[in-house]
């Protein structure tokens, strides 16, 4: 079979590439992207041990977390439609006003 | 019952009456007598209880004698109180009734009470006189402790108690002489009277620092302060310390009876009232001294060499003194000058041994000088009121008197209104008051004449065994008590001529007026003691009565009979001064603004007598001013300029201030801990400058802390 390091290390590749993103891309719908590009390495990393360990609880977990991720999505797209609406722009660099 | 068998018992009980029915008297007068001088009673209301107090203090004197007499002179010691009892020193205060403190007591109450009787007429004039009617009452109650205090002095049973009155009649000299406090004699504000009260106490206390080291060496020496204890203790022991107790006592009777050199203050003390100087300063306390050494006899006979002292002290001051009472113009420096003699004739007898002999002529002096004095005092007081009647035309009207006198126009008297000062004392101002007052003449005569010593005055037996005493045993002493003598009846000659005859040289003297009987009563008491006291002690065989009485205390008396040798050179030298002074001031009697006759023969000697042989300006300079610079010294440089200037203000006031100011606020608090306050705050405010930045407000920087954190997390819990 496929070893389970291979699994774990495209999981890593998976994760640092959407970390990647979430710190140099400026438009949100691509940190969102990147997000959940992070949120899947994590899912396969846990499906690969559940595999390796032969429990499926790991599979159960794996549910929760890609609904936890749909919802978080929905949740910020809304936000970005309303920053839009109130800024005319979704350059997240932009959104300083908050600055001490 | 038989009077004997009650006077067997005694009336020693008595005893403490002597000094506490004076005591009550001035309490009464303390209490009562600003109510007592609100009524027109109230004059003689205060002298009646002042003079029954003193009078009831002889009465008991006269019981205790008599109750001593019957019990054969032994000595009575009557306990009254405990006074210190600490631990194993036990001083308690007991009268001792024996036959020389019986004598004294006599005299000081038997003599005081006479003069209070004659202050109730003499004051209530001379308060009128000075202006202060008001303090008629306060001498009586100064006159009233001084009994008692003299009282406590005569019939104590121990030094201390002896030393308590000694005190305290030295305290009632000081505030009888400055009983005119805020004037001098002539009435002038001033500070005169209590320079000379102040003169007083203090030389006094020189003599008190004597007595008080003669105790300490005695108690050291003996344990004990108790007259019998002491005598008994003493013969067991060196003779250096007997001689020093005597020597030191001496210092302390020079200063009570005016002897050389402490005599000073007694001259000054006349500034007090006449019956002050009489009773005071001439009867009583002056005798305490020689009181004191007769009763220390036993002392005294055991050291030959201090008792050589002690009658030569005696004679020089007699010879010293009577030098400068000729030289004296006012009645009564003339009559002090003669009471320090006669005291150095006192002194001088018990310090020859002689001890009865200077007991008698202490209680015939007591007599003819409070009669002199007192006499003098009418004499004064006489002038005062012709000097009234002369100025102001009749009595008790006082308008302006324009009287022309021959002192010249002056400052007058307070509260009158008088145009000159006139000096009622000064004898040059007298003359021919023998026609004025001629009861005061008579009785100013019979002193005379027993001070000079003229038989059979009193005062010639007296002083006749004196001088037998010296002629037997010391012939230095002789000698100069016979000039003595010579030169008192000399200046008591001098004193009738100018005062009774001649002619008036001052219109105060021309209206004199003669004094009421309350004066002249106790004075005829006294003159008739003068002229009958010598029967106290006759020189003959089965007389001698004062020395056989006075012989249960002292145990050894000498009885001289009488050596006619003596007795005849000494009334023959009183009657040659006496004829010499005729010559004198008798013969030409003085004329108004004359000089006296001896000024221009004698030239420095008349001065020197005149001016008391610069005694005073001598002690002034010698002692007091150099006192007086040093204490100036110490207070202004030492104390104000050196300690409070220098050391407080400028040393500890100043670090203080640095320390306080610079110290601690410039650089302890300004510099130091404000400084590293405020740098703390800077401080944070520029770390918080710099920490602040991190909140730029881009999300993506926010993303990366979070990354940069999560990678040390888990990079720790991985290589851990």
């Amino acid at each position: 079979m496929v070893p389970v390091e291979y699994y774990i290390i495209l999981s890593a590749i998976l994760f640092s590439i959407g970390v990647a993103g979430v710190v140099f891309r400026r438009n949100p719908l691509v940190i969102f992207m990147s997000i959940e590009l992070m949120l899947n390495a994590a899912n396969l990393a846990i499906v690969a041990f559940s595999s390796v360990l032969n429990s499926f609880s790991g599979q159960i977990f794996v549910f929760f977390v890609i609904a936890v991720a749909a919802a978080e999505v929905a949740v910020g797209l809304a936000l970005i439609v309303e920053i839009f609406k109130t800024k005319h722009t979704i350059d997240v660099d932009q959104l300083n006003s908050m600055k001490g | 019952m038989h009077l004997s068998e009650t006077v067997n018992s005694g009336f020693f009980f008595l005893a403490p009456w002597l000094v506490f029915a004076p005591v009550i008297g001035l309490l009464i007068n303390i209490i009562f007598g600003g109510w007592f001088m609100k009524r027109s009673w109230g004059e003689r209301a205060v002298g009646v209880v002042a003079s029954l107090a003193s009078g009831a203090s002889f009465v008991v004197s006269v019981l205790l004698a008599w109750s001593l007499a019957a019990g054969h002179g032994e000595a009575v010691i009557v306990p009254f109180l405990e006074w210190i009892h600490i631990g194993s020193l036990e001083l308690d205060w007991a009268f001792r009734v024996d036959s020389l403190s019986t004598t004294m007591m006599l005299v000081v109450s038997g003599v005081g009470t006479l003069i209070h009787i004659y202050a109730i007429g003499y004051m209530h004039e001379d308060v009128r006189f000075k202006g202060d009617p008001g303090r008629f009452r306060r001498f009586f109650v100064f006159l009233n402790l001084f009994i008692a205090m003299m009282m406590i002095l005569v019939s104590g049973d121990s030094y201390l108690m002896l030393f308590v009155g000694w005190e305290g009649v030295g305290l009632c000299s000081f505030l009888l002489i400055g009983f005119w406090y805020d004037m001098d004699t002539l009435g002038r504000p001033s500070w005169a009277n209590s320079n000379a009260a102040k003169k007083a106490f203090v030389t006094n206390r020189v003599g008190d620092f004597g007595f008080l080291i003669a105790a300490f060496i005695m108690f050291w020496a003996f344990g004990s302060f108790q007259f019998d204890e002491v005598f008994e203790a003493a013969h067991s022991v060196a003779p250096g310390v007997i001689v020093a107790i005597t020597l030191f006592m001496l210092v302390g009777v020079a200063g009570k009876s005016a002897q050389i050199p402490l005599y000073v203050w007694l001259p000054d003390a006349m500034a007090g009232p006449t019956p002050v100087s009489a009773l005071i300063h001439a009867a009583t306390m002056v005798t305490a001294g020689v009181y004191l050494i007769t009763r220390s006899a036993e002392l005294y006979t055991l050291v030959p060499q201090a008792q050589y002292i002690v009658a030569m002290t005696g004679a020089i001051t007699a010879l010293f003194a009577a030098t400068i009472a000729v030289g004296q113009y006012d009645i009564k420096k003339v009559l002090a000058y003669s009471t320090i003699s006669q005291l150095g004739f006192m002194v001088a007898a018990v310090g020859m041994g002689a001890f009865v002999a200077g007991m008698f002529h202490l209680v015939t002096h007591a007599f003819f000088k409070a009669l002199l004095f007192l006499s003098a005092g009418s004499v004064i007081l006489g002038l005062e009121r012709g000097h009234h009647h002369a100025e102001h035309g009749h009595h008790e009207e006082h308008g302006k008197g324009k009287t022309k006198s021959p002192k010249g126009e002056k400052e007058g008297k307070r509260k009158e209104e008088h145009h000159e000062v006139f000096d009622p004392g000064d004898m040059r101002n007298m003359g021919g008051l023998r026609k004025t007052m001629p009861v005061t003449f008579w009785l100013y005569m019979i002193g005379t004449l027993a001070l000079a010593g003229i038989v059979p005055f009193a005062g010639f037996w007296s002083k006749d065994e004196i001088l037998l005493d010296a002629s037997r045993h010391y012939p230095a002493v002789y000698i100069l008590l016979s000039i003595a003598a010579f030169f008192t009846a000399f200046y008591m000659g001098r004193q009738i001529w100018m005062v009774f005859f001649g002619e008036p040289r001052h219109e105060a003297a021309a209206h004199a007026e003669e004094s009421k009987p309350i004066i002249t009563a106790p004075l005829m008491v006294l003159a008739a003691l003068s002229l009958l006291g010598g029967a106290l002690n006759l020189p003959f065989e089965g007389f001698h009565q004062l020395g056989h009485w006075l012989e249960y205390t002292l145990h050894e008396v000498e009885a001289l009979p009488l050596d006619l040798q003596v007795a005849g050179i000494s009334t023959l030298l009183a009657l040659a001064a006496i004829f010499l002074s005729w010559l004198i001031y008798g013969r030409n009697p003085l004329k108004t603004g004359q000089p006296d006759p001896l000024k221009k023969p004698l030239g420095f000697i008349f001065t020197g007598m005149e001016n008391k042989w610069f005694v005073d300006e001598g002690y002034f300079a010698v002692i007091i001013n150099p006192f007086k610079k040093l204490s100036q010294f110490l207070a202004d440089v030492i104390d104000w300029r050196f300690w409070h200037d220098w050391f407080h203000d400028t040393v500890i006031a100043g670090t203080y201030n640095w320390v306080s100011n610079i110290g601690l606020n410039l650089y302890a608090d300004q510099k130091g801990i404000d400084a590293f306050a405020n740098w703390l705050g800077a401080a944070t405010q520029s770390i918080s400058a710099t920490m602040r930045k991190v909140q730029n407000g881009f999300v993506r920087s926010y993303a990366l802390s979070v990354l940069l954190g999560v990678v040390l997390i888990v990079g720790y819990l991985i290589l851990k």
